[in-house]
């Protein structure tokens, strides 16, 4: 506990852009075949340093098979409201979990050079006391942290829906279920909320059948995959609404609120349409009458290709899909960025007018049947695809795995880690960072990155920046 | 002259008790710097804290009636006291050792602020901290009317209840609104984290002052 409110939590997203830049980055490793254990790499990304652009750090995992793949802080901005009541936490731990093994690591890293295991958390007791599995998305809010899972109970997670859990924002312990009316939604992935307007909405990815050994076509091209967000009364812990995105818009995944509270509407994006291999972005918001809305504002085109370039799963198409995995927006409602790790490229949209995006930025990096090269000379596995923006919104930095074995099946020649860096113009567009490129040590991919002090992905702010 | 004086010293322990309430962030105010801004009028910041000071008032009146109502057992009235005295302190005890917000309160929704402020001046004791400088004020007035009778004299405690809730909540409510108004206007919401400080500690401590003081005066 502090005596005053930790530095890094900022009453309105305005204020985050202004507190000073990020210096160190935390970016999951993970093995994809669990031969080694996967890990914590915390980056220089200090440009001023000596080991600018490289890992500094590494906290390696005691066990093997975690397969980390989404993490967060055990705190962050929204302790600034009284309602929340706990004002004096420090942001000071990583909440890691495996989404292979259900294992949730607990890092301290007051000392980020020096960051370490602070507490581990058995799948039993994740089983026990949720009947959930296959634990996700973090994000600290009113009642402590909220973890998200993809898989129910038993042994391959389809015993029960998947759901949202709580663990205390203190001692770590797992407190119990999220739900109290979780209405007809039956899948899971993403969350993310408006905390003064007290609603949330969650997205849909698939069970852990239709992941954990690589994608299922046959599940796929039936449209088998979630394709309905939901949106909740927060604390009354009830599904008030479902939107059916349709059901060709499959995998609809990252949930992008705007960040200023007093804006109601945010994004979605959506992998693949299955009638036309188009990504998609949807707007959604919530209208007068307190009910939600969404609608389609970003298509995204495949690029047609000879199959015999292609990746036999995309063969039978001659196109190489966009498969838009993840989305951030930056702290100002500004620029969306959208990975499209089929196609190998980093959009940015400015969203200023959330229902009119506009594109203007692009990289293309890495791809399928492509393998563009960064600026530097370097090859780039895989595409862009986990994204994380800097609170100041100019500097945009991503990583490339996806999950270890759609990395295979869409990538069955690649292999590697990395981490770019891109910088944002002054009015918009997208340049990558010849002297910023992370190599991975041998045998580990990289995926989520969070940055020292918060990011465009953690952070719930109380207050309109006004 | 001794009862006036201690009478205008236990008068202003409730008026500073209630700038001390204030202007603490934990208590409110930034909910009404936040209703302002979401809702982009003045008015909404001026209803949240009326919402904020009625919960308030309402969480002082559920406890100090209780106790005025005790006092009529005029025979009983240092027992009592001691006993509510021992009660602020073991609170205050307690508080010292679990610095624990009590995790319902994060369910009530941003919308019911009046609830919301009922529950947290219970929950962290913000009406017992009054409850042994009421029980004084009702003793310096009943001090010399021994034959009182008992209903003319409870009466007279649930009035003075009334008036050391309002008196209480009303410097409460000046003082946040001055915070809350401030930092709307000109200051802005840097001056929230800059002005919140951790009074866990001191509130438990206070508790325990204000028990034990009510004890060492008491005659």
């Amino acid at each position: 506990m502090n005596l005053r409110p930790d530095p890094t939590f900022h009453a309105t997203p305005k204020l985050a852009m202004e507190a000073p830049a990020e210096t160190l980055a935390f970016t999951l490793m993970l093995s994809p075949d669990g031969n080694q254990p996967d890990g914590v790499a915390v980056v220089d990304v200090d440009p001023n340093s000596k080991t600018y652009g490289q890992i500094v750090h590494q906290v390696i995992m005691p066990n093997k098979g975690d397969e980390f793949h989404h993490f967060g802080w055990n705190a962050c901005s929204s302790s600034l409201s009284p309602l929340s009541g706990h004002a004096f936490l420090e942001r000071r731990y990583l909440i890691v979990p495996g989404i292979r093994s259900s294992r949730i690591y607990v890092i301290d890293v007051k000392e980020p050079l020096k960051a370490k295991i602070h507490k581990i958390i058995e799948p039993e007791e994740v089983f026990s006391k949720t009947g959930y599995s296959r634990p996700h998305t973090i994000h600290c809010g009113p009642e402590g942290i909220y973890v998200s899972t993809l898989g129910g109970g038993g042994e391959d997670g389809t015993d029960g829906p998947p759901g949202i859990f709580i663990m205390d924002c203190e001692t770590f312990e797992v407190l119990g279920r999220y739900e109290m009316d979780r209405g007809e939604q039956d899948k899971h992935y993403d969350f993310w909320w408006n905390l003064p307007r007290d609603y949330m909405v969650s997205s849909e990815w698939g069970l852990p059948p239709q992941f954990e050994n690589g994608i299922v076509a046959e599940d796929l091209l039936s449209n088998k995959y979630g394709h309905k967000i939901h949106f909740w009364k927060l604390r009354e812990r009830k599904n008030v609404q479902t939107i059916d995105l349709g059901a060709n818009h499959q995998m609809a995944l990252e949930i992008r609120p705007a960040h200023d509270p007093s804006k109601d509407y945010g994004f979605c994006g959506v992998v693949v349409d299955t009638t036309n291999l188009q990504g998609a972005i949807f707007t959604w918001w919530q209208k007068d009458d307190g009910t939600f809305d969404a609608k389609k504002v970003i298509t995204i085109d495949p690029r047609p290709e000879k199959a015999e370039n292609l990746p036999p799963l995309l063969q039978g198409f001659e196109a190489v899909p966009p498969l838009v995995t993840d989305i951030d927006l930056s702290l100002d409602d500004k620029y969306l960025y959208v990975a499209c790790w089929g196609l190998g490229e980093m959009h940015q949209y400015d969203v200023s007018d959330p229902f009119n995006p506009k594109l203007t930025g692009k990289v293309e990096l890495g791809g399928i049947a492509r393998g563009a090269k960064h600026p530097n000379g370097k090859p780039f596995a895989y595409g862009p695809q986990m994204v994380e923006i800097s609170r100041d919104g100019k500097r945009v930095y991503w990583t490339n795995s996806l999950y270890s074995t759609w990395d295979d099946q869409f990538y069955p020649d690649d292999e590697g880690g990395q981490m770019v860096m891109a910088h944002v113009g002054e009015n918009g567009g997208l340049t990558l960072a010849e002297d910023f490129y992370v190599e991975f040590p041998d045998g580990y991919r990289s995926h989520q990155i969070r940055l020292e002090g918060g990011d465009c992905s953690t952070d719930s702010f109380c207050y309109p920046s006004a | 002259m001794i009862d006036t004086f201690t009478a205008t010293a236990l008068w202003g322990a409730v008026v500073v008790s209630g700038l001390y309430h204030g202007v603490n962030p934990g208590m409110g105010w930034p909910l009404a710097v936040s209703a302002a801004l979401m809702d982009r009028q003045r008015s909404s910041l001026w209803r949240a804290l009326g919402a904020l000071a009625l919960g308030h008032l309402l969480a002082m009146v559920a406890v100090l009636l209780p106790f005025g109502a005790l006092m009529f057992l005029a025979e009983w009235q240092d027992p009592i006291r001691i006993g509510a005295a021992l009660l602020v302190i073991a609170l205050g005890i307690y508080l010292l050792f679990n610095r624990r917000h009590p995790r319902f309160l994060a369910r009530v929704p941003p919308s019911r602020l009046a609830l919301w402020s009922f529950l947290a001046a219970m929950a962290h004791g913000a009406g017992l901290m009054l409850v042994p400088i009421y029980l004084g004020i009702c003793q310096t007035i009943g001090a010399d009317t021994g034959h009182t009778a008992a209903a003319r004299l409870m009466t007279g405690n649930t009035g003075v209840a009334a008036l050391v809730a309002l008196a209480h909540t009303l410097s409460m409510v000046i003082a946040g609104g001055i915070f809350a108004y401030v930092v709307y206007r000109w200051v802005g919401l840097k001056a929230l984290s800059r002005s919140w400080f951790n009074l866990d500690l001191v509130w438990a401590l206070s508790l325990v002052f204000v028990g034990a003081l009510s004890l060492a005066t008491m005659h």
